[in-house]
């Protein structure tokens, strides 16, 4: 039987050493908040790194004692018992830099002005991630992992790694992800980001000292995300046309089931996240691009990778859609990695991969069970 | 385990026997990855299965074997040119759509290629017909109105192909239930297995 790793609590790391960012700026010193799952063996052969995509954070699986209706963002994945098994392996989940849930971010206090970072925080890239998730591992005492584990803006965590660190991650699990964002991803993202940029209580990104929040920015920015996260289809199916009074009332309240959904989705959102965060998370996804740096050949990208890797793919996901994940997949095969690929029959766009299925779960757990074998546990 | 693959499929033994130790080998329409396995264990050979079926994807993982998921007829663009030392297709030759189209896939991807594929041609088959009913047998299991066979063939009939298409037959291997056959393959063969490559 599957269950849940049960009542977690996060941790938080502090690393003194500066952190070079890949735009120039230096961070002095920053902290992480973690959160771990399961027991490091003796060896620390079977550890898991799980990396989290544009509003995730450290909580990934069970919930907290004082707010036990606050469950992990993956619980359905991760767990005793569940296909990423917490008996067999050791689990991390981190909030990455820039994050709004306890990691140095934007909203974090400068201790050189002892202001809020705001727009003086560094724009932050997967490979600076990496780097950071890199020293978190070393305070673990992990040098290798045996699977790093990421869907979209993760996979991309998970994929870098394996270049920046071929010798730190056995096997890579690219869910829902892309070598790099098309034309029309960062066209979205502009949009959003827009959003954000225009909202007069937005103050260039200070607007903490101006005791106001971006709300209405960040509020469209989720709800034109939101749409682009499903499918015509899975909305069509959980709102059609409906009308919540069951009639025209020829006016601009919400009338469609959607606009009530997507509303309530971003004043949820708006709530809580940090626009400033926002912004950086999107700029990240929009900047990765490993094959940049070799004359946008993704296989020399990969030339160095040594992992293992299990990418998957959903058929209703138009913004990371299949044909992206075989890019991956056809890189890997030039450099004759090991690599299986599995395309998942499902109608719920681009959030499939937080969704659970039997084709889906079946597939990482066959995966993690032979990653069990492979290190032991 | 292994011998009773090698059993219960006589033509994986003869795809075996023509793979060197340490080839590089694509499974086209892998199955569970059963012959996959069995070349990883027997000939070390690195190999990659090709498989559209959900459930099979899920056992190839499981069993430890590299699989893409991919449909057999939409092409083979995901692999490069003379990638592979072998592209073998098993059993699946009848099953496929654009046969012709996925031949000349095989040849531009693999070095060589090994089909096997049941002999339309075999007496068996030819009796029934003779009787007045599509063959049923247990290497054409299926009746006429639900058979995934779109394109079965004799072996002259696949000779013929490779004829037009420009690929050189470097080797065939038939059998029949009772063993080898050498004498009169394409009336008492069952299933043949090829191995081929693209004249140059």
């Amino acid at each position: 039987m599957s269950g849940s790793v049960g009542i977690v609590s996060a941790q938080r790391a502090t690393f003194e050493e500066p952190l070079n960012f890949s735009c120039g700026k230096v961070l002095p010193r920053y902290e992480l908040m973690y959160e771990t799952y399961g027991t490091l063996n003796a060896d620390k052969s079977n550890a898991i790194l799980v990396c989290h995509a544009l509003s995730g954070h450290h909580h990934v699986a069970g919930s907290y004692a004082d707010d036990e209706k606050n469950i992990g963002w993956w619980d359905n994945m991760i767990g005793p018992g569940k296909p990423v098994d917490t008996n067999k392996f050791f689990v991390i989940g981190l909030n990455n830099l820039g994050g709004c849930h306890g990691s140095t971010g934007p909203s974090s206090i400068d201790p050189v002005t002892g202001k809020q970072y705001g727009s003086s925080f560094p724009m932050v890239t997967v490979e600076d991630w990496v780097h950071s998730q890199a020293r978190l591992a070393d305070l673990l005492g992990i040098h290798r992992f045996a699977a790093i584990i990421g869907g979209s803006l993760g996979g991309m965590q998970a994929m870098q790694w394996a270049i920046t660190y071929p010798d730190r991650v056995r096997n890579v699990l690219a869910i829902a992800t892309a070598p790099h964002l098309t034309t029309e991803n960062i066209a979205f993202n502009d949009v959003a980001r827009n959003a954000i940029l225009t909202d007069p209580d937005f103050h260039n990104g200070d607007f903490y000292q101006h005791g106001v929040v971006p709300t209405r920015g960040l509020r469209l920015a989720r709800m034109l995300g939101h749409i682009t996260y499903l499918s015509d289809d899975a909305m069509a199916g959980k709102f059609g046309r409906g009308l919540r009074s069951g009639e025209y009332k020829y006016g601009y309240d919400i009338e469609f089931e959607v606009e009530s959904y997507l509303r309530y989705q971003g004043d949820k959102f708006a709530a809580y996240f940090d626009a400033n965060t926002y912004l950086l998370m999107t700029k990240a996804l929009d900047y990765f691009d490993p094959a940049q740096h070799t004359e946008h050949n993704l296989a020399r990208a990969f030339s160095n990778v040594q992992a293992n890797y299990l990418v998957v793919s959903f058929s209703s996901d138009w913004r990371f859609s299949p044909d992206r994940s075989r890019e991956i997949v056809k890189a890997l095969l030039h450099n004759k990695r090991n690599v299986s690929y599995a395309e998942v029959t499902s109608q719920h766009g681009h959030d499939s991969f937080l969704m659970q299925d039997e084709q889906y779960f079946a597939v990482m757990r066959n995966y993690l069970e032979r990653v069990a074998v492979e290190v032991q546990v | 385990m292994n011998t009773s693959i090698i059993e219960s499929r006589p033509d994986f033994a003869a795809i075996a026997a023509w793979i060197p130790q340490g080839s590089s080998v694509l499974d086209l329409g892998c199955g569970d990855g059963s012959l996959l396995r069995y070349l990883r264990e027997t000939q070390n050979v690195r190999g990659y299965g090709v498989e559209i079926s959900d459930k099979k994807i899920a056992t190839c993982i499981a069993n430890g074997v590299n699989v893409i998921q991919n449909d057999l007829d939409s092409g083979l663009a995901d692999f490069e040119d003379q990638s592979f030392d072998f592209v073998i297709l098993s059993q699946t030759l009848q099953a496929t759509r654009h046969t012709e189209a996925l031949m000349n896939e095989i040849v531009r991807v693999g070095r060589e290629g090994i089909i096997s594929f049941p002999n339309f041609g075999y007496w068996k088959n030819r009796l029934q017909i003779m009787q007045g009913h599509m063959p049923v047998s247990k290497i054409l299991p299926y009746e006429w109105y639900d058979t995934p066979n779109v394109h079965l063939c004799t072996l002259n009939d696949f000779e013929l192909l490779c004829k037009h298409l420009n690929i050189g037959i470097l080797g065939r291997h038939v059998m029949n239930e009772s063993g080898d056959v050498n004498l009169l393959p394409n009336l008492r063969g069952s299933v043949a297995a090829y191995r081929f490559k693209r004249e140059v």
